[in-house]
Order: C-alpha cells, then structure tokens, then sequence
C-alpha cells in the first residue's frame, strides 16, 4: 500500500454508464488481480474505491461505473489531469487455487477485475472459461477483448437482446468442465453464483461502501465463517468456504 | 528550534498530534505507510468487554465536507485487545499509548477500565461516554451531567492512570458535561466526539445507514469542534484534548488556540493515511511562522 500521483491518459466510453480509464503512474504495489486503488477526487472528503482491470508498473487500467457523483465527475475529466491514488489495495484473487478449468463470472462492472485475472491465468498457461453477464445488450462490454486473449466467452442479457435471456448463471451449465469459479458482481449475483451445486470452489469479490479503503475504520466490516472481515483489507476477495450470507 | 512537547496530566507527549479512536485501528495499518514513533501519542480502537461486530452494513456514508460513519463499537473484546492488539502496538510505538474505553454500563466501563490500568504500554484512559452509534436502553451516559460524573467516579477508582472523559457534542451545553466530569475528578476532558447525522437514499427512499444514524466528522464539524472547546476551556482547570475535523497543521494550532493542551487527528486519516505525519512535518515552521517557541504555550491564548 502506498500513494502516488497519477495522471489520466484516456477516457473510453464502454456503455451509456461505463467507462474505461487508463492512468499512468507507479502500478508497482499491484500484486494480484481483484486488488483496487482509492482515489481522491477534487471536492470530495472521502475517496472513490475502484477495482483494477489491469496495471503494469507504468499505469492502471480502471473501469468505472458512474454510480454517483463521485464517479460521475471522475470519467469527466480530461487526459493530463492529476489524481492521488492508494495503489496496491487490498487482497485480491489467488490465481494458482482454479485448477485447469477455471471460470471466470462477472455480472456489469464486476466484470472489471476478472479481464486482469483471465492475463494472469493465461501467463500462468491456464485458459479460462469467461461467463458475462449483463442487463440488456446495451450494458455489455468487454467481450471482445475477453475474446482477444483466448478465453471462451459466454454472455447472458435479463431481456435476451445478447446471449442467453436471463442471468449469468443460465450460462454455467454450458461449461460442465468447470468447477471451481472466481466471481465478481452484485451482491444478488454472487448469491445466485454461490448457490450453483456444480461449482465446488470459488473465490468472490465483494463491494461494501468503504472509507479509507486500508483496513483502519472497519466501516466496511461483513460477517464470515471466521469472524469478522474487513471488505478493504481482508477482501475483497473471499473463498467460498469463508461467506457467511 | 521549537519546542513542541505537551503535557496531558503527567503524561509528556513529544508533540500535540493524536490520531483519534476508531480511525486509526491498532496502528498496524498505518505503520505501513510511516514510522508511528514520530506522532504524540495515538488512541486505539474503542475497547469494550465483550467482542463486538458493530453496526450492520452500510456503515460509511459521505457528506459535503465530511463523513458518517456507524462503525458501532468493533472491537475483538478487552481480554483480546490486552493478550494480542497492545503487545503488537508496542512494537509499532514505544511513546505514550491512549486506551479508549467504551461500556454499556457504569460496572462495565471501570471492569475495562481495571484491566487495562494493569498495561504499562496505556499511558492514559480515554472514557468514551459518547458513542452515537450504540443504544443503551436509550441512555447515554455522556448526555447528563450526573451519569458522565458517575462514570468518572467509578473509573478513577479503580486507576492511578490518568483519565480523560471523552465527550459528545450532542448535548445543549457541554461545559456542563465538561464541569460534572471534572468536580467528579476527571483529569482531562476530550472532544468533540461526532456529531449525529443521517442521509438518505433518494431511489430507495430509506436511510442509508443500516443504523439509521450515524456520527458526523470530517473539516464540516471543525468550527463546531473550536467553539465547544472554547466553551469548555472557559468552564473547568483540567486539560482538553481538542478533536474534530482538524486536517492541518493550521487547525491543531487553532484548536489550541481555543483551549486545547493536545489535539486528536481523526476522519483526516482516512482520506489521506499520511495525514497525521504531514501535520507534525509542518508543525514547526507554522510556529515559527507565528514567532512560537513553545507550543504548548499556546493552549488557551484566544481568550483575552
């Protein structure tokens, strides 16, 4: 953990509320995908916790939901402007736990870190299996570049305009080799994920409204099998022996 | 060269600046961001008998200049806190160590308040009769002058350490508070603790802390923080240790400048961890800046 200047480079739109951001500056203090960086935002006391989809030692690549103010403001600033950034955070997702079928399920921004995670486990020579899932078409993104790396992509929409009509779950039966699962989404998807008999194992990443973002205020404290866990430090990743619901 | 110790009882802190409770967990955090040895003193995590969770989540909501939070009271119990958390925090921090102590009950508070006079590491007891974020039965023993007193009288029984009664600002006339703490035989006072907020979620038309309500901190309530202090400073002899959206080495000189002897840093370390060492960095040029030499000589000036 540790804070450092970072400066916007660009700003993509992905869908009418995502966007991609790409920030250079020391990525140095990453150490697993699934971990975030708090970042602090002209005018705002507390800063905005966003997962990393992928960095290097020169930059980070964020994508980030416009779920507020905050973030509204965030995907409005221009290339060139500077931002303060708690890098390193947090404990993310342990890529040599998936076997050799992993897969990977996301649901709307949750997607985010799971692009990072399917690098690593290809640099590691595993290709995982790649379960999107989105509200309507229009919300999809990503699937492309999933599909770049190598990875099998399978994608769901509530109202079928992309994929399979339903929830990303509907898509997990058409890949019987996977059991063991790395999830990030809304708390309901991960519920759903977790209640599917055939994945054995997995590992979750969990949002909680957070403060500091490094484990000193407990505001972001969830119950688990071994007690109380703070989202920001202890997580935000979870193995699914932990979750307590 | 300035001076920049403080004197809290008979305590003797290298300089004024004290993380508050419950935004500086046991230090370890931070110790990963800088050497804690150079603070005053800090002030962990509030200790209660029983282990407790806290408040449900959402804990943390964000206001114009500030924060609440409904953390409630987590902490892993005091037995835990004295066996695991104060031998590490010994490690990270050889200087005076501020125990904050939390309770349901009168017997509660001076049980805690018992076991950790035993610690050599705890320097000083910080009694917290103000915590909006658990219910009693309603009571809240920092809101009435005769419960605050009866808090102080049982806890300096059963301590040679110094006790300072942490107080809410959530009340019509805290120097009242303050005096019946004091006639009691507090040997120090600290506020301002937060103040009691509540926001709302416009799609969901519901609060949007689980509990409701929630404490109010940050730069929004600093000016609150000064008044109070001053009121307080002009009601009783005992020391104050200031708190309450300070941020910068400016406002720890204000806030002394209102009355305080030594002034606690809190809702500033969790929007920027380095807070509280920027703040004791800059300390020494702001007084001599301000032609100080000593700056505990500040403590009570604006009042003339």
């Amino acid at each position: 953990m540790t804070d450092h200047i970072f400066t916007l480079e660009h700003v993509r739109p992905l869908t009418a509320d995502t966007y991609e951001l790409v920030l250079s500056g020391d990525g140095t203090a990453f150490t697993r995908p699934g971990q975030f960086v708090n970042i602090e935002l002209p005018g705002k006391f507390l800063r905005r916790p966003i997962s990393v989809a992928s960095w290097t030692n020169d930059g980070v690549l964020l994508i980030v939901r416009t779920a507020g103010r905050g973030t509204r403001e965030l995907v409005c600033f221009t290339p060139g402007t500077q931002f303060n950034l708690l890098t390193g955070l947090g404990n993310g997702f342990d890529p040599s736990e998936g076997g050799a079928h992993p897969i990977l399920i996301g649901g709307g921004v949750g997607v985010a870190p799971l692009y990072g995670l399917a690098q690593v486990l290809l640099n590691r020579g595993v290709t995982p299996t790649v379960a999107l899932g989105f509200r309507t078409a229009r919300d999809a993104f990503y699937l492309e570049e999933f599909a770049q790396l190598g990875c099998r992509v399978f994608v769901s929409t509530e109202n079928g305009s992309l994929g399979v009509k339903g929830f990303v779950t509907d898509c997990v039966s058409a890949a019987p080799e996977c059991g063991y699962a790395f999830v990030c989404g809304p708390t309901p998807m991960l519920r759903a994920v977790y209640g599917l008999d055939r994945l054995t194992g997995g590992q979750y990443s969990f949002e909680a409204r957070m403060a500091c973002g490094f484990g000193a205020c407990m505001g972001c404290t969830i119950h688990t099998a071994n007690g109380p866990k703070r989202v920001c430090k202890d997580g935000p990743v979870f193995r699914k022996e932990e979750i307590v619901w | 060269m300035v001076n920049l110790s403080v004197r809290l009882a008979d305590v003797e802190l290298k300089n004024p600046i004290i993380p508050a409770s419950g935004t500086f967990g046991y230090g370890r955090e931070f110790a990963e961001f800088y050497d804690l040895n150079l603070l005053g003193s800090f002030s962990f995590k509030g200790t209660t008998a029983q282990a407790r969770f806290g408040n449900e989540q959402p804990r943390i909501a964000e206001t114009p200049s500030g924060m609440l939070n409904a953390v409630g009271l987590q902490n892993p119990g005091v037995n835990a806190v004295i066996d695991q958390e104060l031998p590490n925090m010994a490690k990270l921090f050889r200087g005076p160590l501020i125990a904050n102590v939390g309770g349901f009950s009168v017997d509660e508070y001076a049980e805690n308040c018992r076991k950790l006079d035993a610690c050599d590491q705890v320097s000083l007891l910080e009694v917290n009769i103000s915590c909006p974020n658990v219910h009693c039965g309603g009571r809240n023993f920092g809101s009435d002058p005769q419960s605050a007193a009866e808090v102080t009288r049982a806890v300096k029984a059963v301590t040679h350490k110094p006790v300072f009664m942490k107080l809410t600002p959530n009340v019509t006339d805290i120097a009242e508070i303050a005096r019946a703490c004091e006639d009691a035989g507090a040997d120090g006072v600290c506020l301002i603790n937060t103040l009691l907020g509540m926001r709302i979620d416009l799609n969901s038309r519901r609060p949007l802390l689980a509990n409701r309500t929630g404490g109010l901190s940050g730069p929004a309530v600093f000016p609150v923080a000064v008044r109070m202090v001053w009121d307080v400073y002009e009601a009783v002899n005992i020391p104050i240790i200031g708190c309450g959206g300070v941020t910068s080495a400016e406002d720890a000189v204000e806030m002394m400048l209102a009355g305080a002897a030594a002034v606690e840093v809190g809702a500033a370390n969790l929007k920027d961890p380095f807070a509280c060492k920027k703040i004791v960095d800059a300390l020494p040029d702001l007084c001599e800046r301000l032609g100080v030499t000593e700056i505990s000589r500040l403590t009570g000036t604006a009042h003339r």
